[in-house]
């Protein structure tokens, strides 16, 4: 097994050992079944609201897991010094960030598919069938993963050189401004001066673009999301997370442990 | 001549400071040193003098503000030439919802060895460090002791050439640092390369082939335990009663002064050349000569006596500075 | 702890929690006094709320939508006329989903709907239901809906027949919205057209308070139609007597009526001093009557 699987394998594992994850997963396991409860409430949205609540469920909860586990992927190893031993090993900085990033997103993955695995049983039991139609419920669900894995990259990214409480703030920040990337682009020039507004465009197209990954409207209503999308936000969500882990491992191999 | 396994040269460290990371704080000056192969070298100092910032460069944990070093005769950054070495952190601390086993297993998979291979190793150094029975527990149930012991086994599970440990005797009762040390004694007798740091002198004049002495960031000395202490030798001491206790010579008060009283008993220190002159003087003013011998320095005076040196200096420094 | 610690503490906790709970319903009624229930949609601005649910609007959108079915509910059930708040309720909802069907079925029917059925305000059922029409071009129901308001509650007949047509071209459609089209192009209101279509949402619609409104219509234009009969054989009446009836019971005698009409809810039919027909004064259909009848 390379190094890097090696670390990822090890992080995979605090992961599962670390009991809070169960509780957060379980936590989604009943808003699934409160969906079928709320869906009672007005005759033929029982759908809707099951795959929409079921999916805020997964994106939230996920993101709480990226964000402040994340952080703390680089920033506990430092803190409690587990690092420093390892660091003495034939292993680089770089490929100890990659393992890191592989475990948790690993982990992130496994709870993905249970809290989908409960989606889905929350979906039969209201609909009583299943149909390929539903399959783009999946895919807002892989979507979701997409959006995990880059917050991830961001959250490791800032814990390398900032305090595990601003990397956090951060990493939020940066989240809910990748969501107003229309905002950004549809200011006119009346209300400020057109540089500014030509500069906001720009940064508008280098922010992490998260409104990419939204569609929670398309699976709740079972519009099919077509494969073009499929294939570029997975292309997306990979180079940015390449170019983000890649300015983190350039950051950290330049960094004086304390 | 066989090449040092561990090669220092010139390594300076500076922490930025202050509001705005601007003021500097030198933590190491300069340091040049050897370890030959096969040699338990000794890094003494008091707590802050630099012995955790050099092995920590060596290490790679941190970065030089100049200077070079070499390990194996690669330089510091070759990745694979740190499958030849062992390095035991100071405190250590490992991931603790692991038990020592699995710590083991962790670390050894960075090597290359077999499955089977890797269990055999991790078996084998867990019963060395004395660590069989507890090596199923998670260990955040472990104590300090058995933490550094869990540090040290991961810093010789593979067996390497060189090992590098930063305070190794910390934590440990008298037990525990007994064993250490027979760990550092087998591992000279395979012939490997021990450096290890310590604020305990005791240790190091029983272990070391040579040890350094750093003090505020600079190295003062280095040698055989013996030798360096021998380069500051104290001279004689003259034990002498003085009767009574009053009517004493004006010669005499010199000396007294100088002395060191228990009761009606003196201790006087004087140069080997001004042995034979003083001993005349106390005798005249009626002293009771008890016994004369000589000084032998021990590491800890040799010791106090550069920290006190380098206080002063620094004490200077900041006087002339305001 | 010993045992006399704990029996302290399970007669203690008891009494602590009675207290709590007594002291909270004072505070509550203190509280109702010094509140007016205030009945605010905290937020109104349905782009605000578009803004500030980042990527979760669908759910925020279900949230509202449970929001407005309550709101209908108890308005209902409160018997309050008063509407004032379904358009904002409605308003962000649409926003945040604008492929939430029954938004615009359910609130179209009850925006447009004279009170004490619904709002009184025809204007905001169409605006609600072209937003709905923009965002899902090929829902024909949508412009079924669309028609329906022109043509009972706008009394728009152009504008109906219109909506009905644009809707019959998308495929899906029934057909007889084309039909309706041409029926209404051609005859203006008809109780005929009427009735169909309150039947045909009676029919199809799976929302129980909509069911209930179509009910009510069919009720009040069955009571309608019978009237109109009532009317025209009181004239025959008249004319075989040189008198309008005083009671429908003398139309009975007369022969011509068969027995004391009833309505939809078993209470007879009673005549005006006017000698025309109408509701019992006990049926509850009167209070669900329009307020404003079109004179016909």
């Amino acid at each position: 097994m390379t190094r890097v699987g090696v670390v990822a394998l090890n992080t995979f594992r605090e992961a599962v050992r670390d009991r809070v994850l169960y509780n957060l997963v379980f936590f989604a396991l009943v808003m699934m079944a409160a969906a079928i409860l709320v869906g009672q409430i007005s005759i033929g949205i029982e759908q809707i609201v099951i795959i929409s609540l079921g999916l805020s469920a997964i994106s939230i909860i996920g993101l709480l897991i990226a964000v402040f586990i994340g952080v703390g992927l680089v920033s506990k190893e430092i803190d409690k010094r587990t690092l420093y031993a390892l660091l003495a090993k034939p292993l680089r900085r770089w490929e100890f960030l990659a393992g890191k990033f592989a475990g948790l997103v690993l982990t992130l993955t496994v709870n993905t598919a249970a809290m989908a695995a409960g989606l889905f049983l929350a979906l039969y039991y209201v609909k009583h069938s299943l149909q390929r139609a539903d399959l783009v419920v999946l895919v807002a669900v892989y979507f979701i993963l997409l959006k995990l894995a880059l917050v991830v990259a961001l959250a490791m990214l800032f814990s390398c050189f900032t305090s595990p409480l601003l990397a956090i703030l951060f990493t939020a920040g940066l989240y809910v401004a990748g969501l107003f990337v229309h905002a950004m682009r549809g200011l006119q020039g009346g209300l400020m001066s057109p540089a500014l507004a030509a500069v906001l465009r720009a940064v508008s197209y280098v922010l992490p673009n998260f409104e990419n990954f939204d569609v929670m409207g398309a699976a709740a209503h079972g519009r099919a999301i077509p494969g073009a999308l499929i294939a570029q936000n997975t292309a997306y969500a990979a180079l940015y997370c390449a170019l983000t882990l890649g300015v983190a491992a350039a950051i950290f191999s330049q960094r004086n442990l304390k | 001549m066989t090449e040092a396994a561990i090669e220092i040269e010139n390594l300076t460290k500076d922490y930025p400071y202050g509001f705005l990371q601007l003021k500097k704080k030198r933590s190491l000056e300069g340091l040049t040193m050897q370890v030959q192969t096969g040699e338990v070298f000794g890094f003494l100092g008091p707590n802050g003098a630099g012995k955790s910032t050099t092995i920590k460069l060596l290490m790679r944990l941190i970065f030089p503000t100049a200077g070079t070093a070499r390990i194996l005769g690669k330089p510091i950054s070759d990745i694979a030439m740190h499958r030849r070495i062992g390095y035991l952190p100071e405190q250590p601390y490992f991931y603790d919802y692991l038990t020592a086993a699995e710590v083991l297993d962790y670390f050894a998979r960075f090597h290359d060895f077999s499955a089977e291979e890797r269990r055999a190793r991790v078996e084998r150094t867990l019963k060395k460090v004395g660590l069989e029975t507890a090596g199923r527990i998670q260990l955040r149930k472990y104590s300090k002791g058995m933490l550094q012991r869990v540090g040290l086994a991961q810093a010789i599970l593979h067996d390497p050439e060189v090992v590098v440990l930063d305070e190794p005797m910390s934590g440990l009762d008298p037990v525990g640092r007994r064993e250490v040390r027979d760990i550092i004694l087998e591992l000279k007798k395979q012939g490997k390369t021990v450096l290890f740091s310590t604020h305990i002198l005791s240790d190091a004049e029983m272990l070391c082939d040579r040890v350094g002495v750093i003090v505020g960031g600079k190295l003062q000395g280095v040698g055989a335990p013996g030798e360096l202490v021998g380069m500051k030798a104290q001279g004689m001491e003259i034990l002498f009663e003085v009767a009574g206790g009053e009517e004493i010579p004006e010669v005499k008060n010199n000396l007294l002064a100088l002395s060191a009283r228990t009761g009606d008993r003196y201790r006087l220190q004087v140069e080997e050349s001004a042995l034979y002159t003083a001993i005349e003087e106390l005798k005249a003013a009626g002293a009771r000569i008890l016994s004369v011998t000589q000084v032998k320095p021990s590491l800890e005076e040799y010791f106090m006596h550069l920290v006190a040196t380098d206080r002063a200096q620094a004490a200077a420094v900041e006087v002339s500075a305001k | 702890m010993n045992w006399k610690g704990t029996i302290a503490l399970l007669v203690l906790v008891p009494l602590g929690l009675a207290g709590v709970w007594d002291l909270q319903k004072h505070i509550d009624a203190q509280q109702r006094t010094v509140e007016t229930e205030d009945d605010q949609v905290i937020l109104r601005s349905s782009k605000l709320v578009k803004e500030m649910s980042l990527e979760y609007a669908p759910l925020v959108a279900d949230i509202y939508w449970t929001r407005v079915v309550q709101y209908f509910g108890n308005k209902h059930a409160g018997k309050q006329l008063d509407l004032r708040l379904l358009w904002p309720l409605l308003d962000v909802t649409s926003v945040l989903d604008p492929q939430l069907m029954p938004v615009y079925h359910f609130g179209s029917t009850f925006l447009s709907d004279a009170p004490p059925r619904g709002a009184g305000r025809p204007d905001l059922a169409v605006e609600l239901l072209e937003r709905g029409i923009r965002a899902n071009p090929e829902q024909w129901r949508l412009y079924y809906d669309l028609g329906f308001v022109y043509y009972f509650d706008e009394k728009d007949y152009a504008k109906a027949s219109q909506a009905f047509y644009d809707g019959s071209k998308i495929p899906g459609a029934l057909i007889w919205m084309k039909v309706m089209a041409a029926k209404i192009a051609a005859e203006g209101e008809s109780l005929q057209t009427s009735i169909f279509l309150w039947q045909d949402v009676y029919n199809t619609t799976k929302d129980a308070a909509v069911k209930e409104n179509a009910q009510t219509h069919l009720q009040l234009l069955r009571a309608q139609e019978d009237c109109k009969q009532i009317d025209a054989l009181a004239d025959e009446y008249q004319k075989r007597f040189g008198r309008r009836p005083a009671r429908i019971s003398e139309m009975v005698q007369a022969g011509l009526l068969r027995g004391v009409p009833v309505d939809a809810l078993g209470y007879p039919y009673t005549l005006s001093e006017e000698g025309k027909a109408e509701l019992n004064l006990e049926s509850p259909l009167l209070e669900k009557q329009v307020m404003v009848q079109p004179s016909n």
